[in-house]
């Protein structure tokens, strides 16, 4: 069992805030954290790993972390962590950076031929693309056996196809070591396939911490989709308004009559749904 | 006839491997605090760059002759003369020479990535283990930069030795000390073939330095 108990001030773009954080998690459980940029989640991750100060109490299976302001340097603690960023030890092969955290070969070959990169371990972190390098991190991250495994953002920089490789084999490493995993992420889908239980982080508080499938598919109302984005501009079109909405990387109009952008401001996030007719469903042309 | 050369690369050596130890935990704790001394501790140690050299001399001098406390206490308890002789161009070239080892290693720490740095440690590696085996081979320019310039200017360096050392003969008389009296006695022949080979040799380390990083950024792109 994981005990969280802690708070720490943050002095943020959007002024002082206090980070409180309070969870308990299961050994094995896969948790994603997520919520706007600015809430705390890195902050929350760099606690869990002793790179930032806070007070209150952390407690990984019996061993205090943090406990009446004595931390366990990060040096002592049972931690995997995964930056945004490669952050792979550039001096070395990608074999020296698994043995630099443990001297124990058949691990690290073990580690290098599940994510599939056997062929590459003599290679130095400078040739490599950027879904290898992370996938060499998260091999790295696994050598001390971590009780917990902190993913920060670790796939936001690839494109969609490695990104789907390494959210598999994350998920069958997190499964394979029995190791329990906080993964920070924005992408719902990422959200949804790997994790069990997920916390949102608003104003550095957690706002909400359920079963993940509860927390993606929040049904408000009856709606049979429902998509959100940023009201980009309203335009006036004889007797009707057009609202250009940014969804994802597409931009969309939609027609309102004039009572319906009334309430509507532009800048602000909307919700796009239907429910009254039947939707069609198309594979995007390319 | 070379023995002024001889001392030169000797005192520039020593002065190189003792820098090099008070300068590395000096350059990393500049390049990772956020503390409120660091500027003064910079200002303090790029002193040497703007002072003339008299100056430095002047005070090292008084610092370390026999009626300071320190010459004293050395005069007294080790029977040794911390002025005019070896060891007191040593002490001075260390001095002078600081910067040169600390601002290359402290711009080289800072530019290495953060996450590098905490990822050896919650790899459960303690902070000189990091320095050693992540930090130091990252900056490998940045290090050859500083030995070879630390080296270099200390091989160049004459008005601080001349003040603290004098020119005696074997002992303290280094080459561009050498040089500055054959140009007085109008010994110019000498003085062409010394200042030649000072050039030559200057120009050869810079080459290499140059030569060198262009090579390892080529390599690991660091």
């Amino acid at each position: 069992m994981i005990h969280i108990n802690i708070s720490k001030a943050l002095h943020g773009v959007k002024g002082s805030m206090k980070l409180e954080v309070n969870l308990n998690i299961k050994q094995g459980e896969f948790i994603a954290l997520t919520g706007v940029s600015g809430s705390g989640k890195t902050t929350l991750l760099r606690i869990l790993a002793g790179l930032e100060e806070a007070d209150g109490q952390i407690e990984v299976n019996n061993i205090f972390w943090l406990k009446n302001n004595k931390s366990l340097k990060p040096q002592k603690r049972s931690i995997g962590f995964m930056h945004q960023e490669s952050a792979l030890f550039l001096n070395m092969s990608v074999l020296q950076n698994l043995l630099f955290v443990q001297k124990d070969l058949e691990l690290a070959l073990r580690l290098l031929s599940l994510t599939g990169l056997n062929e590459l371990k003599d290679r130095y972190p400078k040739t490599l693309s950027g879904g290898q390098k992370q996938r060499v991190s998260l091999c790295r991250a696994m050598m001390k056996r971590p009780a917990i495994l902190l993913l920060d953002e670790p796939l936001s920089a690839l494109d969609a196809k490695m990104r789907g490789e390494l959210q598999l084999q994350i998920l069958s490493l997190h499964k394979e070591f029995n190791t329990t995993t906080i993964l920070v992420s924005h992408d719902p889908s990422e959200i949804y396939k790997l994790s069990t239980r997920t916390v949102v982080l608003e104003n550095a508080k957690v706002i909400k911490d359920a079963n993940t499938k509860e927390v993606l598919l929040k049904s408000q109302g009856s709606q049979k989709f429902s998509f959100e984005g940023e009201l980009l501009e309203l335009q006036e079109v004889d007797v009707v308004i057009i609202a250009i909405v940014a969804i994802g990387q597409q931009i969309v109009e939609v027609v309102l009559s004039k009572k319906e952008a009334q309430e509507l401001q532009v800048g602000k996030r909307v919700i796009l749904s239907t429910k009254a007719f039947a939707p069609t469903i198309l594979h995007p042309s390319l | 006839m070379f023995e002024p050369f001889y001392i030169s690369f000797k005192l520039a050596s020593i002065t190189v491997l003792i820098l090099f130890l008070i300068a590395l935990p000096l350059s990393w704790y500049l390049s990772q605090t956020r503390s409120k001394i660091k500027p003064f501790l910079e200002a303090l140690t790029a002193l040497p760059i703007v002072l003339p050299p008299s100056v430095l001399g002047f005070y090292i001098l008084v610092a370390l002759s026999q009626n300071s406390p320190l010459g004293s206490f050395f005069k007294e308890t080790f029977d040794i003369s911390l002025v005019f002789n070896f060891t007191s161009l040593v002490i001075a070239s260390c001095f002078y020479s600081l910067p040169f080892m600390v601002q290359p290693l402290q711009s080289g720490f800072e530019s290495l990535n953060k996450n590098m740095l905490e990822a050896s440690y919650l790899a459960g590696k303690s902070r000189l283990q990091t320095i050693l085996f992540v930090a130091l081979p990252n900056i490998k320019p940045a290090l050859i930069t500083a030995i070879i310039i630390t080296f270099a200017h200390t091989v160049g360096e004459f008005g601080v030795v001349l003040m603290v050392g004098g020119s005696i003969p074997g002992e303290t008389k280094v080459a561009s000390v050498a040089i500055y009296e054959m140009v007085e006695i109008m010994d110019y022949k000498g003085a062409h073939i010394y200042s030649a080979i000072m050039l030559g040799m200057s120009f050869i380390v810079l080459l290499s330095v140059y030569t060198f990083n262009a090579k390892h950024k080529r390599k690991f792109g660091l």
